[in-house]
């Protein structure tokens, strides 16, 4: 795919993902939907598969999963270059929108992060940083088992092995990684074989 | 820029990044170590191998760094960061999560336009993402007995796990709403609670 960027589309781009910043409460992944509306439904610089692709490498790949909204700005550079095949043009394309996209989602949350945690510690002792803090402990503890159930079930597509495989799997990793010291790669490494062999 | 806390500077024998450079190879290696997610890593390296963070900070910070936007992994570093060496320290910490797995992932996507169609690399893919998703539940349940301490009692903080739980992945309501309602209650009464 092919498309043409103009120096105020490279702007455009760049705003929507500074503003997208400062939404993205609990982690860039929530403001998938509105990139999808933003750069495959309203601007046409991504295609559905570029989009969903970008999404999917960066949950299987090692690190942040913020870094799936590099792939995106990669891609969108990727496209305004005419495509992989044109060489160092694309690349670099690629690389200004993956900055722009980067930059953009990262800078407006960090710098809203780091001033209000410093106050926040300078504060630490007032009641209502300290009922904050506590208070959310609970919460948070609930997201984190709700974030692991979602990832989880989020894999059952695409397969042929009943559903309580999945489950299982995820069950037995949770149960091992809760009780031993096991490092976490072989636990992943594990997964992938039982994958590839058909088990889930 | 130096901002090392009371809490972290008075315990001379804690364990604590020797250098900005010490955090960026931390992160970096943690990083790395993430598939599907850093989460279930940060707490094993952090606070169960280096014990930079205590359970309790830890549980504390998150809770900071997933009210805050941006995303959690990426905040919590930048705290840890400024905590021991201030604006340099968050800025090593930041740039060791993010510089080297973001020329791992573009690999990956070079690689991905090759093997897109494999039916094996799926299948890899969905065994990890189980997995991913049994270390990060882990996490959380790891936490449940920090929440002994809280103010609120144990037994209406597992009441506020459980319907936290329901709402996000049973019932999949909007993560705002959840925040401002079951947080809103839970830091209210904690707030009245404090103030007895």
């Amino acid at each position: 795919m092919t498309i043409v960027m103009q120096w105020h589309d490279w702007l455009a781009l760049w705003g929507q993902y500074l503003m997208l910043s400062m939404l993205s409460i609990s982690g860039a992944i929530t403001t998938v939907p509105d990139m999808h509306r933003y750069l495959v439904t309203q601007n046409g610089w991504l295609t559905e598969a570029q989009f969903t692709s970008s999404v999917a490498i960066a949950q299987a790949a090692p690190g942040p999963n913020v870094l799936f909204v590099a792939l995106m700005g990669w891609n969108v550079g990727i496209n305004a270059g005419g495509g992989m095949a044109a060489g160092v043009h694309a690349w670099a394309l690629g690389l200004l929108g993956l900055t722009i996209t980067m930059v953009g989602i990262m800078l407006p949350s960090t710098t809203l992060t780091y001033f209000a945690t410093r106050w926040g510690h300078r504060n630490r002792t007032r009641r209502e940083v300290r009922a904050f803090k506590q208070g959310m402990a609970p919460v948070v503890v609930g997201l984190l088992i709700a974030t692991g159930w979602v990832l989880a079930a989020g894999n059952q597509a695409g397969s042929s092995a009943p559903a309580w495989h999945l489950w299982l799997l995820a069950g037995v990793a949770a149960l091992v990684v809760w009780r031993t010291r096991l490092h976490l790669l072989w636990l992943l490494g594990a997964g992938a074989l039982l994958g590839v062999f058909g088990f889930v | 820029m130096h901002s090392a806390s009371p809490a972290a500077a008075a315990d001379p024998d804690r364990p604590r990044p020797l250098s900005t450079r010490d955090l960026f190879v931390s992160f970096t290696w943690l990083a790395l170590q993430g598939f599907g997610g850093v989460l279930a890593i940060v707490q094993r390296e952090m606070v169960e191998k280096k014990r930079w963070l205590t359970p309790e900070e830890f549980l504390e910070d998150w809770a900071v760094a997933q009210v805050m936007p941006g995303p959690n992994v990426i905040n919590l570093a930048l705290m840890i960061g400024d905590r021991y060496f201030g604006l340099r320290g968050a800025l090593a910490a930041v740039a060791g999560m993010l510089t080297v797995p973001l020329f791992v992932i573009l690999g990956l996507a070079l690689l991905y336009a090759q093997y897109a169609s494999n039916s094996q690399v799926a299948a890899a893919l969905r065994g990890m993402g189980a997995v991913a998703g049994g270390l990060i539940a882990a996490t959380g349940i790891k936490l449940v007995p920090q929440l002994r301490m809280n103010p609120l009692g144990f037994g209406i903080c597992l009441a506020i796990v459980a319907a936290v739980f329901a709402a996000i992945a049973l019932a999949r309501i909007p993560l705002g709403w959840v925040l401002i309602v079951v947080g809103g209650v839970a830091c209210g009464e904690t707030w009245r609670r404090l103030g007895r």
